[in-house]
């Protein structure tokens, strides 16, 4: 007679911590703007999904979960947003009208039949949880089934990895159509196309003398900062010094006598 | 408490899930809302193997897991390969197909 499952206090008040917050994090996840705080309120999710997956006895699933997801895949996710843009941020505006209404009554329903159904449904007998399957260990039982029962799917799923990863190669490269251009090229192009102010290159950062970091615009003759000497990233987050405070009318020149 | 309340969690993270993927813009959040949906069914089969009190759940689960990453590597991969001929990640921009 397997002994009946009975749920620990800690364990109720864990889930009772955890849920709410899995939950915040989930809605926010919806709301927030930028893509990179989703990402992390997803990290956040699949964490407190870790814990328990763990309090449940799922010991394996737990670590698998904060090492393939935490790390790996939201590290993937991390590192596309970089590519693709960091401030990517969703516009919040609807571009089918009545699609956020539509979408929220249908997933208030939806919740609604999944959580009355859960609520219904009966199983005709007690849970009796993993304390005789886990007799072993969590990993160990995993393994006894994993290379027995499951040890068809395993394989076919192996395959799906490897074919998953050529797909992305594949999909990742890039042919070059043209040749790329050698330095000569690009010099001739310089001087035949746009203004030859431009052909030598453009003006370094800096007033030289006073202040060389690369979020000061360089003066021109007449005095006035040069905008083309600014990288665009420094000048799009308004990391840009005003150069005229290092012109010499208002920069202090009287010496300081050093002892 | 019971099992029961895991499953309700469960229940309401996919369906968070599946609200994202139809109402947000940006294509890698989509995808993210994606990755909490088969969060969500995984939980909810960890539970349903501590309710029949075998591991076969959890196995499952696992597979689920390695199915899931390999959709989040193909499934970038395409979204960069947009990204370059587009210049924007998000799915209203990719509509060639409409025109």
């Amino acid at each position: 007679m397997p002994e009946l499952l009975t749920i620990q206090t800690p364990e109720t008040v864990l889930f009772w911590f955890l849920a709410p917050l899995a939950v915040l994090a989930a809605i926010g996840m919806l709301l927030v703007k930028k893509a990179v705080h989703s990402a992390l309120l997803l990290a956040w999710v699949m964490i407190t999904l870790a814990i328990l997956y763990i309090a449940e006895g799922a010991l394996f699933l737990g670590i698998v979960q904060v090492v393939v997801y935490t790390g790996a895949v939201m590290m993937l996710f991390l590192f596309i947003l970089m590519l693709v843009g960091v401030d990517s941020s969703d516009s919040l505006t609807e571009t089918i009208t009545g699609l956020r209404p539509i979408a929220i009554t249908a997933a208030v329903g939806f919740g609604g039949l999944m959580v009355s159904l859960l609520g219904r449904a009966t199983l005709g007998r007690d849970p009796l949880g993993l304390e005789i399957a886990n007799a072993s260990g969590n990993v160990q039982g995993l393994a006894e089934l994993l290379f027995s029962k499951y040890v068809w799917p395993f394989e076919v799923v192996s395959a799906l990895l490897i074919t998953a990863a050529l797909g992305a190669m594949v999909l990742a490269h890039h042919q070059r159509t043209i040749a790329r251009p050698t330095q000569r090229e690009q010099a001739i192009k310089r001087f035949r196309t746009g203004s030859l102010s431009g052909a030598a290159g453009l003006p370094g950062p800096g007033v030289f003398a006073r202040h060389n970091a690369v979020d000061v615009p360089a003066l021109l003759p007449d005095g006035t900062p040069a905008p083309s000497s600014i990288s665009a990233t420094l000048k799009a987050r308004g990391d840009v010094i005003d150069s005229a405070q290092f012109q010499l009318d208002n920069v202090d020149t009287t010496i300081v006598e050093e002892k | 408490m019971s099992l029961n309340n895991y499953l309700y969690l469960s229940a309401l993270l996919f369906t968070i899930g599946a609200v994202g993927v139809v109402v947000r813009r940006n294509a890698i959040v989509v995808f993210m809302c994606v990755e909490l949906m088969l969060n969500a069914a995984n939980l909810s089969l960890v539970t349903f193997s501590r309710i029949n009190g075998t591991l076969d759940g959890q196995v499952i689960a696992f597979f689920t897991m390695v199915v899931a990453a390999c959709e989040v590597v193909v499934g970038l991969a395409i979204i960069v390969t947009i990204y370059r001929s587009r210049r924007s990640a998000s799915i209203d921009d990719a509509s060639l197909l409409k025109r």
